[in-house]
Formats: C-alpha cells, sequence, structure tokens
C-alpha cells in the first residue's frame, strides 16, 4: 500500500458535524455537506513549484447555505437541515452542478465563478443618478474588466415534496437528465428540469404498517447503465432493478444475499448485517457494500455470494450488546472505491479508517487527527490489539473512542487522494510522491 | 466509551450479570430450566433494553425508521424465543400474580387498546410490531403480544389481564400517540369522545368497561386502576421488585423518571416515578397533568378540526 501523508487539514465551523464528502468528476472539487445545513466546496489548487512533493492543497472555494431548518406543522416535527448526501453532476459548461439533499428535499445547485465585470455604462450621472435617456447622445459599449474572483451558488431547482419518510440517498443516472432518490420505504426517479412530479419506482412500504420489518438503506445507479439501478435493505440484501421490466420496480431482477452463518447468529445478527452503503464500481462489474462489521465486494454476475469481503473492524463483535446499548450498532458507514477500482476504503471508530487493496489483499489502518497528522510525515499504521497482550504502539479495544467515528471518505476519482470527514474535520490525505 | 457512571448490565465479558430479579416468578417449568440462567438473563435484560430504546424515540425530529425496525425486530426475536421455550408464560404469569399494584402499570399500555378491542377479542394473537410507525408518527407504543395472553408494556414489562389479547394499537388519524395525556396513574384524564378511536380508557367511567372489553374481568382489572385515589398508597414491596429488574443506569433513567413528572408524553416513566414516590408528588403531577391534558385536547381538537 502507498504511504500516506496530509495533505490539507480544514476545520470547518466547530459546531457543525460533517455528514456528507463527495468529489466531483474531475477531482478538482470536493463538497462537503454539514448537520448545519451548509455546504462547503474545496478546490484543488495547482501545484506549487516550490513544494513538489506536495500535490496541490485543497482550499475553501464557495460556502453556502443550502437547506434551512423547517418545521412541519402537520406532525409537530422537526426537519433537520442536515445535508444527507451530495451528488455532483457531470460538467457540461464552466459552471458546476450539484444535488444536495436532506431529509425532505432535494436541491440543484449552480456553482459559477464571476472574474470580470462590465464597466463603461454611460447610463448614470456621477452621483449616480439616471440619466435621462433624451440627454444620452453616444452609444458607448461597455468594456469587460477583469474583477477579483467571485463564486456564485444559486438554488435552480427545488425537489420537495415526494417523500414521505426520510432520504437516505440519491443518485445521478448515467443519462444525465435523471436522478434517483430514495427513502425508507420508497424510491422516486426525477427528471433534471421538471420539480413538479417525480415517478415512483419503488414501494416497499407494506399496506399494514405493523408489518413492516424492513426498510431500504441506500440506492445508486449503475454508473453505465441508465436503466439500471439497486437498493439494499436493513435486512442485509441488495436488489438490483431494471426499469425497463415495469414501471414499478418492486421485482427485483437479480436479489443478492450472502446464507447467514448458523454458527454466528445472535440476537443481534440482523442489525449488523444491515446494509449502511452501497456502492458500484466504477467498472460497473462490481458493487460493494458495508454493513456494520465488514465490506462485501459483489460480482454482479453472482448474486448468492460475495466474492470478496473485507473484516473492519471483527474485533467488535464480542461488544455487540455494548454497542446496541449506546447505539452505536446504528451508526452508518459509507466506503468507496478508488479509481481503478484496485482499493477500497472506509472509516471505523476512534477515528481511524482502513483501506483494503484488493489485489494483495493487504490492508492497513490509519487515524485522521491532528495528533497523528504532521505535515509532510507518513501517516503510521495503527493496530487494534485483539489478544490479552497489547504490544506497544497498539490500541485495546476498551480504550477505543467510540464518538470518534469515521461515517464520511471519499476518494478522488483518479489521483490517490483521499478525503476523511472527522466529526467536525476535514482531513485530506494523499500518497507519498518520490 | 460507556456514558459516565453507567453500569453495564449486560455482561460482554462473561461475567455473571447482576440478578435483574424476577423473585416473582413461580418454580420454571423444565423448559425453562434447562436455559441457563445467565442466559436468560442476558436476554431478559436485552429486551428491557430494547423496549427502552423504543420509548425512547420521543424526539423533536422523527425518530430514524431504520433504527425503530432493527430494535422491533430484535424484540420481536426475544419474543419468538422466549415463547418457544416457555419463558414468556412464566415472566407474564409472574407479573400478572403482582396484580393489584401492577394494574397501575397497565394503565399506559392499555390505555392504547382500541376501543373496539371486544371485536379485537376473537383474533388471534399478533407478534409484537412496532406500531406508531404509521407516517408522522410522533410517539411509538409498544405493544407485545405473548402466545394467547399476555400484554407486556414497555419497559415495565407489566402485564395486563391474560384476557387481552390482540393488542397492536392502532395509531391516531395523525400518528399521535395514543393516550400519553392518560398516563398519570390517579390524574384525571378527560374523556373525548371523538377521539376514542386513538384514546383510550378515561378512567373511572363505569359504562367503558362494558363497552371496551368483553371480559368482565379484564375490564375491571383494566379499568379499576383508573379511579382516582387519592393518595398513592405505600410502596407494594412486590412492585419494588418489578423495579428492580429495570436497570435505572440505562440512559440515565434515573434523570428520566425524575424528570417526567410533568410531561405527559413519558407515560410509563410518568407511572415509574409516581409509583416510586408517592404521596405529595402524586398529587402535584396530577394538576401538571390536568393543564398538558387541556392543553392536547386543544391541540387535538385543532387538528381534527371539531
Amino acid at each position: 500500500m502507498l504511504g500516506y501523508l496530509l495533505n490539507s487539514a480544514l476545520s470547518l465551523f466547530p459546531a457543525d458535524i460533517i455528514s456528507t464528502v463527495e468529489f466531483n468528476y474531475s477531482g478538482e472539487l470536493l463538497a462537503t455537506g454539514d448537520k448545519g445545513g451548509r455546504v462547503v466546496i474545496f478546490q484543488h489548487e495547482q501545484e506549487s513549484k516550490n513544494r513538489p512533493h506536495l500535490r496541490g492543497e485543497y482550499n475553501v472555494y464557495s460556502t453556502f447555505q443550502s437547506h434551512e431548518p423547517e418545521f412541519d406543522y402537520l406532525k409537530s416535527l422537526e426537519i433537520e437541515e442536515k445535508i444527507n448526501k451530495i451528488r455532483w453532476l457531470p460538467q457540461q459548461n464552466a459552471a458546476h452542478f450539484l444535488l444536495s439533499t436532506n431529509d425532505k428535499t432535494i436541491k440543484l445547485w449552480k456553482i459559477s465563478e464571476r472574474d470580470k465585470r462590465a464597466e463603461g455604462y454611460n447610463l448614470k450621472d456621477e452621483d449616480g443618478r439616471l440619466r435621462d435617456p433624451f440627454r444620452i447622445t453616444s452609444l458607448r459599449v461597455p468594456v469587460l474588466m477583469p474583477m477579483d474572483l467571485m463564486v456564485e451558488a444559486s438554488p435552480r431547482r427545488i425537489f420537495a415534496n415526494a417523500h414521505t419518510y426520510h432520504i437516505n440517498s440519491i443518485s445521478v443516472n448515467s443519462d444525465h437528465e435523471t436522478y434517483l432518490s430514495a427513502d425508507d420505504l420508497r424510491i422516486n426517479l426525477w427528471h433534471l428540469e421538471i420539480t413538479d412530479r417525480s415517478f415512483n419506482i419503488v414501494d416497499i412500504k407494506p399496506a399494514n404498517m405493523e408489518e413492516l420489518t424492513e426498510v431500504i438503506t441506500a440506492a445508486e445507479c449503475h454508473p453505465h447503465q441508465c436503466n439500471v439501478f439497486v437498493y439494499s435493505s436493513s435486512k442485509g440484501t441488495i436488489r438490483l432493478c431494471d426499469m425497463r421490466a415495469a414501471a414499478l420496480c418492486d421485482r427485483h431482477s437479480k436479489f443478492f444475499e450472502e446464507p447467514e452463518d448458523p454458527s454466528s447468529r445472535s440476537f443481534f445478527s440482523e442489525i449488523i448485517s444491515s446494509i449502511s452503503d452501497v456502492k458500484f464500481s466504477h467498472s460497473g462489474r462490481y458493487m460493494m457494500t458495508r454493513d456494520y462489521l465488514s465490506v462485501k465486494v459483489w460480482d454482479l454476475n453472482m448474486e448468492n455470494r460475495p466474492v470478496e469481503t473485507y473484516q473492519v473492524h471483527e474485533y467488535l463483535r464480542s461488544k455487540l450488546c455494548s454497542l446496541y446499548e449506546n447505539d452505536c450498532i446504528f451508526d452508518k458507514f459509507e466506503c468507496c472505491w478508488n479509481g481503478s477500482d484496485s482499493a477500497i476504503m472506509t472509516g471505523s471508530y476512534n477515528n481511524f479508517f482502513r483501506m483494503f487493496d484488493r489485489n494483495t489483499r493487504r490492508d492497513i489502518t490509519l487515524e485522521a487527527s491532528r495528533e497523528s497528522s504532521k505535515p509532510r510525515a507518513t501517516l503510521k499504521p495503527r493496530k487494534v490489539s485483539t489478544g490479552g497482550k497489547r504490544k506497544k504502539d497498539e490500541i485495546s479495544v476498551d480504550s477505543l473512542d467510540f464518538n470518534k467515528k469515521i461515517l464520511h471518505t471519499a476518494w478522488h476519482p483518479k489521483d490517490n487522494v483521499i478525503a476523511v470527514a472527522a466529526t467536525n474535520n476535514l482531513y485530506i490525505f494523499q500518497d507519498k510522491i518520490n | 466509551m460507556f456514558p459516565k457512571g453507567t453500569k453495564r448490565k449486560f455482561s460482554d465479558s462473561g461475567e455473571e450479570p447482576v440478578p435483574s430479579g424476577e423473585q416473582g416468578q413461580p418454580a420454571p417449568s423444565a423448559a425453562a430450566r434447562t436455559l441457563s440462567s445467565s442466559y436468560s438473563l442476558q436476554r431478559q435484560s436485552l429486551l428491557d433494553m430494547s423496549l427502552i430504546k423504543l420509548q425512547l424515540c420521543h424526539m423533536l425530529v422523527e425518530p430514524n425508521l431504520c433504527r425503530s425496525v432493527l430494535i422491533a425486530n430484535t424484540v420481536r426475536q426475544i419474543q419468538e424465543e422466549m415463547t418457544q421455550d416457555g419463558t414468556w408464560q412464566i415472566m407474564t404469569q409472574a407479573l400478572a400474580a403482582a396484580q393489584c399494584p401492577a394494574d397501575r402499570l397497565v394503565a399506559t399500555e392499555v390505555l392504547c387498546r382500541q376501543t373496539d378491542m371486544a371485536a379485537q377479542a376473537g383474533q388471534s394473537p399478533k407478534p409484537f410490531s412496532v406500531v406508531g410507525l404509521e407516517e408522522g408518527y410522533h410517539s411509538e407504543e409498544v405493544v407485545m403480544d405473548g402466545d394467547g395472553d399476555t400484554e407486556v408494556t414497555m419497559s415495565t414489562l407489566s402485564t395486563v389481564s391474560p384476557q387481552l389479547s390482540s393488542a397492536s394499537y392502532l395509531p391516531g388519524p395523525f400518528g399521535m400517540g395514543p393516550c400519553w395525556e392518560e398516563e398519570e396513574e390517579e390524574g384525571e384524564c378527560e374523556e373525548d369522545e371523538e377521539e376514542d378511536s386513538e384514546e383510550c380508557v378515561s378512567e373511572g367511567e363505569e359504562a367503558d368497561r362494558d363497552h371496551l372489553t368483553g371480559d368482565s374481568r379484564t375490564g375491571e382489572q383494566v379499568f379499576g386502576t383508573f379511579e382516582i385515589k387519592h393518595p398513592a398508597p405505600p410502596p407494594d414491596p412486590a412492585l419494588e421488585e418489578l423495579f428492580s429488574d429495570v436497570d435505572a443506569s440505562y440512559y440515565d433513567l434515573d434523570t428520566v423518571l425524575t424528570g417526567m413528572q410533568s410531561a405527559p408524553k413519558m407515560g410509563p416513566y410518568d407511572l415509574l416515578e409516581s409509583l416510586s414516590s408517592h404521596g405529595p408528588t402524586a398529587l402535584s403531577s396530577s394538576t401538571s397533568c390536568r393543564s398538558d391534558l387541556n392543553e392536547l385536547d386543544h391541540i387535538m381538537e385543532i387538528i381534527v378540526g371539531s
């Protein structure tokens, strides 16, 4: 595995916890959403000639308030402004577009630069008053003059009132015209231009809510086949659906489930099998799922078991009851592929995150924290001691800080640059360049 | 890893857990005896924990549906297992044995009966379901059915009369919790006729007893508890034992219990609180309950448009 070192450490406003992280298609921009409804976009600076060992840093490019808290008067409940997901649209012109969503409403934002302004109008007097048109005798064409770069974010579409339950996923389709949004029980298909209606393509709400035993936990469009999408459930299953088959995709085309190991069955088996994230590989041949203790890679052509399973923090298996007690067992970790699909990454506790090389089967545990991230110093691999004897530099399971959880990570689509959200801090690491 | 001061009830490392004080149990059946007591104690505390978790979802923000469903499935699993090895019957019978003061506890969950439960009496008991997950649900009612007979409420695991079956309540039109305002054990609860689809028993209503259930013994057991009696009787030793297995360290239940005096929404905890501290506090709680009841009724009227 490559050694990784710190590129940038960015502390957002202390009060706000980062709730989503996403690179755009080129990797030039990195968007984060937080619990306060704000979106902060970072831009990759050009490499500096003075510091060739560092790829360019990421600096703040734009900040805007995407969602505000709302109150549902009918149900007497607050609607959180927390940004659950951000997804970039492929870039088609100079402006950048992204979708951001909270529990109920999705918004399309346009982020554009302005670095010129028109000057030389002769429509106003020196004191600023509009001149009487009859007194203007010459035609003067304004000239574009450079100005300080201004980045503007404006909401272009608001897709509201389509979800009764909490939205957990959005995914842009490969046709670049449609996208899907998924809540606990339903998945809707939208057209990016149309905000007043959407198609419901999956509905697993039972007629009698008392019979509800399973919810949708994540959904994603296939990266190349615009008619295919998958959604995962709280029972550890994944369904692949083909939108050409029927208008309502309640019947899946493929059903992925690994048979349960009867010897490890416990009261917590179902909870830890609940899938918290599903991601297609860039190639479109595989998909990856994250459940509480492991990451699994599935071949889309094989439904009965994953082709690879990676243990993220197996040492927690004996602590499941305590983790149930303090609710940590319900934490939803995300996972991501690198650009070439040769490696995968996911987070853990104590600000640890894990990377797995699919080819060499090697894995590494790294920590995202100020103390362990010295500038230009390679991150030291961490290890959790599972046996009785704790070696030097190892940390015991009981010393782990379960409040420091890394739920959101992102991998640059081309380079070995990763973004790791540790509560309210964003760490960007890069591989060593020799 | 754990909140300060939290006592870990459920042993992860295999230590013997604190006995959960089910002294009221009769001699276990052979089936129950085959289970190791450690396992069954652990399972019991997991059940308690799960029920508490479902109850603590009364937040300003709509609770996480996925989490609720997973917890409910866990409870169902435990219930099924306990039903299979017979411990379910034992537990609920034992709790039924401590009838008189326990009837106060049933208030919460009995109150959440539908008024036409007589009609449902013929139904086979439904397995545990997380009702109240209807859209817009505001509070969750956890009702469990045993195999045929038993009702279990919230965290207290007290039982209603065995005759009350098919207990899942239906949420009201807006998914509001059925009867939080009526869960003061001796507070006077206003009966609101229009709302009887979601509201529960009004106290001391003779007519309701017959109306609400076809089983007179049931009715008496259930509704007899709701007559306003002041002051509250002194604590019953059996009752203390009932609560001894509810580990107050879970989620700082102490603060929950003591803090919930005037919040009618936290029904079960109101009951627990007033049962453990009686006399003057009970009287004052009924006053605050009354004003909160008025407020809730007022809100309901606005919503229902009556």
